[in-house]
């Protein structure tokens, strides 16, 4: 009878270190992947790197044409931080008072509000992309930038060169209006997260809504809310369709982000521009390649920090008052 | 006692008078985030009505089902598109579900360590790897291996975004299950993979369900990877080797073309698409509400956002 | 209204609302709420209380847990604004002026009445000093001078100045427990209100700090009108000189505090003050 018992047990054990094991083995997937795909990008890059050494991440001439071979990927670094950083300007502070909007409002506006918020960011990419270029493009074109331009346009050089609408500008306000679902809902949770103990300090002070936020809300939440921006310019950096569809794709030298009329290049549009046509025997795909790498590096770091923020954001909220 | 009344009486004189002008500047305050809020609500309200009014005069039987014909020519149609998004739907599910499946158990049922810690960090980071970059490593190891574009190849990029989402909802939702449905499995003497699968899973699979429809309708909107995986194409499926076309990417060669009714196509690509994202995404709040906070957590870690 | 009213439960006394004052003819009443009922959602947490509440004196309310007596301070303040889905009638009047008139915003009144909460709430990013002068700021003083001296004062009324006067720079969450609920008194005094809401301000706190906010309490009611709802009725006795006792929302019985723990009239408050029952 207790042998029985023991054989039971023992087979139970023994199809349950299987389970484990299977299990554990598709929750190191992720970390395989990753550790894979560095390995395989720096491998498949390495040509460029061994022909333009640093030369790769500072030069500014990208020439594809045999013979004349030559690619520096520094004016698309600058397309995709200044879009980037622009798409951040933008839509941060959008995000953070959408979601005091939200995070206040009573429930019966700020949960459908919320909702629709959130259904932005549903919509695929590549929809943002055909809206920015066929409509949005149009109206931006007319009503913001020519009278900028019209105002500013031979005094500051942000505002030179032909407003066409396919160019920094619209690429970056179409990137912040993506970002917005993002950093207004985690912003939103982290605001949520304030006790309703330090609300209520800053009322009985006499405080108004604004105040309670300055007093009470912001100084609490200003980390998470710091992390809840960068998870929005890690979504930025990253973002390919729309902005291939609409930053004008000039290549080299001239895709310099210098001024916000101007058509420039980033990183993702670049690559999805020339991808197919870059031949696997020349430079051109391992600079293509080389590109992705920088870029993959840089979300990972922009990530990285931005997950490190949320988290501890949001593990301090139970515990840090009242010991 | 320090402070006397008349003390107090004289602080209080020294407040300033000032309760109107902050109000004011309260009531400003409000008036900008509301416009904020209403900044936010034009652009969606903008490409619904922009994609349901061009799209719907360009859908019919023959628009659905049809070939595309000659470019610019406004004839033919997008059903190798509808097919092929379909298709690799499919295929990156049955790679993606089971992979974040299992690895969702892992982190909710074996997660109390190092390496379950790692996993959902480097899990949550992966999320937010620019898709295009994952379309990129889909090419190297298939596409380059094998010498042709790959349908494979597509669905295993596709798969990578899935994962990661179905991983962490999944894991959601598994904690979300008392412990005593596993305790009381453990009393039965159920072995651990019989009350993972029979008991806890069972009573998970709302959630479960919501982050695998909702990893879908993400992935059914990626374009990036696509690109160097399966191209595009302008015939039906035939064969996994060679190039095979998607709705996004469909839309994409369609609005490059300098013709109007090539646009208009576009359209109606687009109103297809969005039809199915935003449909999948208002059945999954509808049916599964928002009570479990399951939608706000996959927010938050990247799952709706596409790239 | 059918419900029944405290008047209607409590034969021999003409009324409940008003504590029985033989001992001070002339009493004057700072803060009075009339016929006050709080509602969440459908569920009605206060009945129609009526309640006159004497100048510079302390008023404990005291009942078992849920009876609505916190829920009845807060309306005091109007902290149930920012409560979804709650809703207050009646109205609760200072000097003469309805907290709840709608032409009136509520931060007008606010700068009248403090209020401590039950569990220590300093604002955490903040030093000590800025702790205390937060509301001052709000309200425009900014003369570092005076600042200086309202931090020391009521620093020391609270109680806290001997153990933080070194280190006022020092953040509000390195505190002990005790010493933030002080510091909360102290941040609570620096707006110089007139009336003091504390609800259940010890009930976190060990004995010794516990003694010390008595303590405090005991002396600043020399110039305030001070209310606070506890659940300890050995605290409401030490420190309140008239307890009103509330059941199911309802105010059963209000007077004297002596009177009501020796001598209570109605049924209800004598069992619960004997211990029967809370």
């Amino acid at each position: 009878m207790e042998k029985k018992l023991d054989v039971h047990r023992k087979q139970n054990i023994r199809s349950d270190k299987i389970f484990k094991l299977a299990a554990t083995i598709a929750g190191s997937f992720v970390l395989v992947i990753i550790a894979l795909m560095i390995f395989q990008l720096i491998s498949e890059s390495y040509p460029i790197w061994e022909a333009e050494g640093l030369g790769f991440i500072i030069g500014t001439d990208w020439n594809a044409v045999e013979g004349r071979e030559s690619f520096g990927a520094l004016p698309y670094i600058a397309g995709t931080l200044v879009t980037a950083a622009l798409a951040m300007a933008i839509g941060v502070p959008l995000s953070i008072g959408i979601a005091m909007f939200i995070s206040d409002a009573p429930a019966k506006i700020g949960g459908p509000l919320g909702f629709l918020v959130e259904l932005l960011a549903a919509v695929p990419s590549i929809i943002y992309g055909l809206w920015g270029l066929l409509v949005f493009r149009l109206y931006f074109q007319d009503w913001v930038e020519k009278p900028l331009h019209n105002l500013f346009g031979d005094s500051i050089f942000l505002f030179s060169g032909t407003p066409f609408g396919l160019d920094i500008i619209t690429a970056s306000v179409i990137l912040a209006i993506m970002i917005i679902p993002t950093v207004s809902s985690v912003s939103r949770e982290i605001m949520k997260a304030v006790p309703q103990q330090q609300r209520e300090a800053a009322y009985m002070l006499g405080a108004t809504k604004w105040e309670m936020f300055k007093l009470a809300v912001f100084p609490y939440s200003k980390t998470g809310l710091i992390g809840a921006s960068i998870l929005g310019l890690g979504r930025a950096v990253g973002e390919t369709m729309a902005v291939t569809m609409l930053i004008g794709n000039a290549t080299g030298i001239s895709a310099f982000p210098s001024s916000f009329f101007k058509p420039s290049q980033t990183m993702s549009s670049i690559i999805a521009n020339e991808f197919v046509e870059a031949s696997p025997a020349s430079l051109h795909l391992p600079a293509l390649i080389g590109v992705a790498l920088v870029l993959l590096l840089i979300a990972i770091v922009i990530n990285v920090i931005a997950h490190l923020l949320v988290t501890r954001m949001m593990k301090v909220k139970e515990g840090a008052i009242n010991n | 006692m320090t402070t006397t009344n008349e003390k107090r009486q004289e602080y209080r004189a020294l407040f300033k008078n000032n309760v109107k002008k902050r109000l004011l500047v309260d009531k400003i305050v409000h008036i900008i985030i509301f416009a904020f809020v209403i900044i936010a609500i034009i652009p969606l309200g903008s490409i619904l009505v922009e994609v349901f009014k061009n799209g719907i005069t360009a859908i019919s039987y023959e628009f659905l089902t049809a070939t595309p014909g000659s470019i610019g020519s406004g004839e033919g149609g997008i059903g190798p598109a509808i097919q092929g998004t379909l298709i690799i739907i499919g295929l990156a599910s049955l790679i993606g579900v089971p992979i974040g499946v299992m690895s969702g158990i892992f982190l909710s049922e074996y997660g109390d360590n190092r390496l379950a810690r790692n996993v959902r960090f480097f899990n949550d980071v992966f999320m937010e790897f620019p898709s295009i970059v994952l379309g990129i490593f889909a090419f190297l190891v298939i596409v380059l291996i094998l010498g042709h574009f790959s349908v494979w190849a597509g669905a295993f990029a596709l798969a990578l975004i899935m994962f990661p989402i179905v991983a962490r909802t999944t894991e959601e939702s598994l904690k979300m299950v008392p412990v005593t449905y596993r305790e009381a499995g453990t009393a039965l003497g159920l072995k651990k993979w019989v009350i993972t699968f029979r008991i806890v899973i069972s009573a998970a699979k709302g959630g479960m369900i919501t982050g695998i429809l909702l990893a879908v309708s993400r992935i059914g909107g990626e374009t990036a990877p696509l690109i160097m995986t399966i191209l595009g194409s302008s015939q039906f499926f035939s064969s996994m080797d060679v190039p095979m076309d998607a709705l996004p990417l469909r839309i994409w060669r369609l609005s490059l073309l300098p013709y109007e009714s090539s646009q208009l196509q576009g359209w109606g690509a687009a109103l297809v698409l969005i039809f199915v994202i935003i449909g999948i995404n208002l059945a999954v709040r509808y049916y599964f509400g928002n009570g479990n906070g399951m939608i706000r957590k996959l927010i938050k870690q990247g799952g709706l956002v596409k790239k | 209204m059918t419900m029944s009213t405290p008047e209607q439960k409590i034969t021999n006394s003409t009324d409940s609302q008003i504590p029985d004052t033989t001992s001070h003819v002339e009493k004057k009443f700072k803060m009075i709420a009339e016929n006050v009922s709080i509602y969440y959602g459908d569920t009605m947490g206060v009945k129609n209380v009526t309640m006159k509440f004497p100048e510079k004196s302390v008023t404990a309310l005291i009942g078992p847990s849920g009876c609505g007596k916190t829920t009845f301070l807060r309306c005091l303040n109007r902290m149930h604004d920012m409560t979804k889905n709650a809703k207050v009638e009646g109205k609760v009047m200072i000097d003469d002026i309805n907290l709840y008139d709608k032409s009136i915003d509520p931060i007008y009144h606010r700068r009248k009445v403090g209020m401590v909460f039950q569990k220590p709430n300093p604002f955490p990013t903040m030093s000590i000093y800025d702790n205390v002068t937060a509301g001052l700021k709000l309200n425009g003083v900014k003369d570092k001078r005076i600042l200086d001296e309202i931090v020391e004062d009521t620093l020391k009324m609270a109680y806290l100045w001997d153990e933080v006067k070194n280190d006022l720079k020092k953040s509000a969450i390195e505190l002990s427990g005790g010493q933030q609920q002080r510091l909360c008194i102290a941040r609570a005094l620096a707006i110089q209100p007139e009336v003091l809401l504390m609800d259940e301000p010890a009930s976190a706190l060990d004995p010794i700090a516990t003694q010390k906010i008595e303590e405090t309490i005991t002396e600043l009611k020399k110039d305030y009108t001070i209310i606070i709802v506890t659940h300890n009725m050995q605290q409401a006795v030490r420190v309140s000189d008239y307890t009103g006792f509330m059941y199911l929302g309802e105010l059963i019985e209000f007077r004297e505090t002596k009177k009501l723990f020796t001598d209570p009239k109605n049924d209800l408050t004598a069992k619960y003050v004997q211990g029967q029952f809370g």
